[in-house]
């Protein structure tokens, strides 16, 4: 679940961490009496995804006519999918320079790391790329958070990755990052985030550290530790949560994990490593796959079922593979649920089962009286599907 | 012999009186297991499928000398669980249980360092080692079968997959370990296949990864310094785009990080020869060990 840029910095400041004074707009006469309030104006999409600048979701105004015209413009517009109900605008900040910080997971240290860059205002993934010398990390102890030494231990490092003066004297940052970075790991802490990220984290003429964007990502896990934030994002969190693709934000309603892939071959399995070796399969035999879809262990024919609908809301579906290991899950009872399914649902398509595992005879045994190809292997499997969705109508 | 879990583990689990915990118990009974124990607060003092329950591990170690916890409770509770168990000085933590906070795991985990517990999960199938009959999870116990070969995969089905494809072919397994489809996990694939080295009754490796974070590079390092037994390695997830979640919270390509091609270079870097499909897989395990398996 992500947070838009404004209620992200509503949480920064909850924490004390300064934010430039902003209000929302929901229309071009509200973003106009914002400007009039608070002088030259960021005009900024309120949707839960990057890239907002260059897709021109961002504008500046130097005027309250300018600002309601920027409104105007963005309001409605949609960015990677996402129409945009809302704008923030934000005084605008005399930047001396930009740096990055953020608080996130580490899988490989299987820790909290806090990444902190003066070469901020970029994607940190592409200065990671390009110069990685420019990123410094902290691990804190999960337990006792960063203390004050290892921040400025971090802010040392750098600071020295990049040499030179840095708008600031250095004894500034130490003092300005020891709260700023314990601040922010308490909140990621609190929130249960995935990712707690300022960038730029600006320093301003004046001297000031300022969040000039900020992202806050809640770990999908945690959303049951914060009904208020689930509540208050409402159908927003869900959409965030699943990415700009509808369907997947359709699967995401239905509770179904599913990741709609773009290809014509729908796909049904049980567990995700078995469900992406099922994908695998079917683009080593030449074929596309629609979608991943995983009905998760020991599924009962209701799921099954859904799970056919779901896929079948794709109309770009030709025919559909469905690779069941039996384990807990039992053959017959995936064979019942999907003929009914079928039957209910009118599927004309072609359909290929691979089922392998508890109950895998009396299962094959019912689809083949219902005239659905039963698999033994499952690369066999999917070398049918493919076939059979290659020979059908385009 | 096998790795982590043998004849004599004295097993107990967390959340035994649950459904899920109360059928995969008489499951892993069924097996041959060793289940001492059951641990849940609040009904200390009952038994469960025959078993004396607890309300805290530190009871259950106490009186069953317990050293191997299952952990089979709700993702808000499974860290605490996991915690608990480490803080009774139980030396391997076995967690089944999905969609536990990342923030969760990443504190347990360092708790759990701190004490020298070793974890296995969590998001995973858990471990088996047909020749000891003893399992600790939920792999299915009529596919498994007693031999030389271990399997370590982050997988749950897919990991049946292979076992079940091994078998068919006449191949055991000595250990299958289910490392987990999470991002914050315990073991990782380095420590697994360390110890199947280390395993005499191991005499090949199937390292089954899949996209996402990386570990299997970093077993990938480990097996090119002077790895005496021969691994197979499969990858799955090679069609998947980058960017997408593929089911398991830690199956994502992200940046430059996780994808196959990194994965698959890096593991036949190493010597590693890395297969297809699952057939493949046994294929090649054929080409290494013979037609003939010692059973």
């Amino acid at each position: 679940m992500k947070l838009l840029e404004h209620q992200a910095k509503e949480r920064l400041r909850s924490v004390g961490i300064e934010c430039p004074a902003g209000r929302v707009a929901r229309s071009p006469e509200e973003a106009e009496r914002a400007a009039q309030e608070l002088g030259s104006v960021v005009v900024k999409a309120q949707v839960p995804i990057g890239g907002r600048g260059k897709a021109g979701g961002i504008k500046l105004a130097r005027t309250p006519a300018e600002a309601r015209a920027a409104a105007a413009a963005i309001l409605g517009m949609e960015i990677h999918g996402y129409r945009v109900p809302s704008v923030l605008c934000e005084e605008a900040l005399e930047i001396a320079r930009e740096l990055y910080l953020g608080v996130t997971v580490d899988r490989d240290r299987r820790a909290t790391v806090v990444i902190l860059s003066f070469a901020g205002g970029m994607e940190i993934e592409e200065v990671a790329k390009h110069s990685p010398e420019k990123i410094s990390k902290l691990w804190p102890d999960a337990f006792a958070g960063p203390q004050a030494f290892e921040v400025r231990a971090l802010a040392l490092r750098a600071l020295e990755a990049v040499g030179a003066e840095q708008a600031l004297p250095r004894g500034r940052y130490l003092a300005e990052l020891v709260p700023l970075v314990q601040r922010l790991f308490r909140l990621s802490q609190e929130l249960d985030a995935s990712l707690c990220e300022i960038n730029p984290l600006v320093v301003t003429k004046a001297g000031k550290l300022i969040a000039g964007d900020a992202k806050i990502e809640i770990d999908q896990n945690a959303e049951f530790r914060h009904p208020d934030l689930v509540r208050q994002l409402g159908p927003d969190a869900s959409a965030a949560t699943s990415g700009d693709d509808p369907l997947e934000v359709e699967a995401s309603r239905r509770g179904l994990t599913y990741v709609h892939l773009g290809g014509n071959v729908g796909i049904i399995g049980n567990g995700a490593g078995l469900v992406m070796n099922t994908l695998d399969l079917v683009k080593q035999h030449g074929g596309a796959a629609a979608n991943f879809l995983d009905i998760g262990g020991g599924a009962k024919s209701e799921v099954v079922k859904a799970a056919l609908e779901m896929v079948l809301l794709d109309p770009a579906v030709r025919g559909i593979f469905v690779n069941i290991f039996g384990g807990i899950t039992r053959g017959d009872e995936v064979a019942r649920g999907l003929i009914q399914a079928r039957d209910e649902l009118g599927v004309k398509l072609p359909l290929v089962v691979r089922m392998t595992g508890t109950r895998e005879e009396e299962g094959r045994q019912l689809l083949e009286a219902a005239g659905i190809t039963p698999g033994v292997s499952a690369p066999a499997a999917a070398r049918k599907i493919v076939e059979l969705v290659n020979a059908g109508p385009a | 012999m096998s790795i982590l879990l043998t004849r004599e583990s004295r097993v107990l689990v967390q959340g035994m009186t649950g459904s899920e915990g109360s059928f995969h118990t008489q499951e892993m009974l069924d097996f041959g297991t060793q289940v001492v124990a059951g641990v849940s607060p609040g009904k200390g003092g009952s038994r469960h499928l025959g078993l004396p329950v607890f309300d805290t591990v530190a009871e259950a170690v106490a009186a069953t000398g317990a050293d191997t916890a299952g952990v089979f409770v709700p993702p808000a509770f499974a860290a605490d669980a996991i915690m608990e168990s480490a803080d009774a000085g139980i030396p391997l933590v076995v967690c089944i249980t999905e969609l536990i906070p990342v923030n969760d795991m990443i504190r347990a985990r360092a708790f759990l360092d701190r004490r020298g517990t070793r974890l296995i999960g969590p998001n995973c199938p858990g471990l088996m080692s047909p020749g000891e009959r003893a399992k600790v999870g939920i792999i299915p116990n009529h596919i498994a079968s007693p031999g030389r070969v271990g399997v370590v995969s982050r997988s749950g089905t897919l990991t049946y997959e292979i076992i079940q494809a091994l078998v068919r072919e006449g191949y055991g397994q000595s250990t299958s370990v289910g490392i987990g489809g999470d991002p914050v996990l315990g073991l990782g694939f380095s420590e697994v296949v360390q110890l199947f080295a280390e395993d005499q009754e191991t005499d090949l490796v199937v390292l089954a990864g899949e996209i996402g974070g990386s570990d299997e590079e970093h077993a990938a390092e480990l097996i090119g310094r002077g790895f005496t037994k021969p691994v197979i390695g499969f990858i799955s997830g090679r069609s998947a785009p980058p960017g997408k979640r593929m089911g398991h919270a830690g199956a994502i390509i992200s940046g430059s990080s996780g994808s196959p091609a990194s994965k698959v270079e890096a593991l036949q870097r190493a010597g590693v020869e890395v297969a297809d499909t699952i057939e493949q897989i046994v294929e090649l395990v054929q080409d290494r060990l013979g037609a003939a398996p010692r059973a």
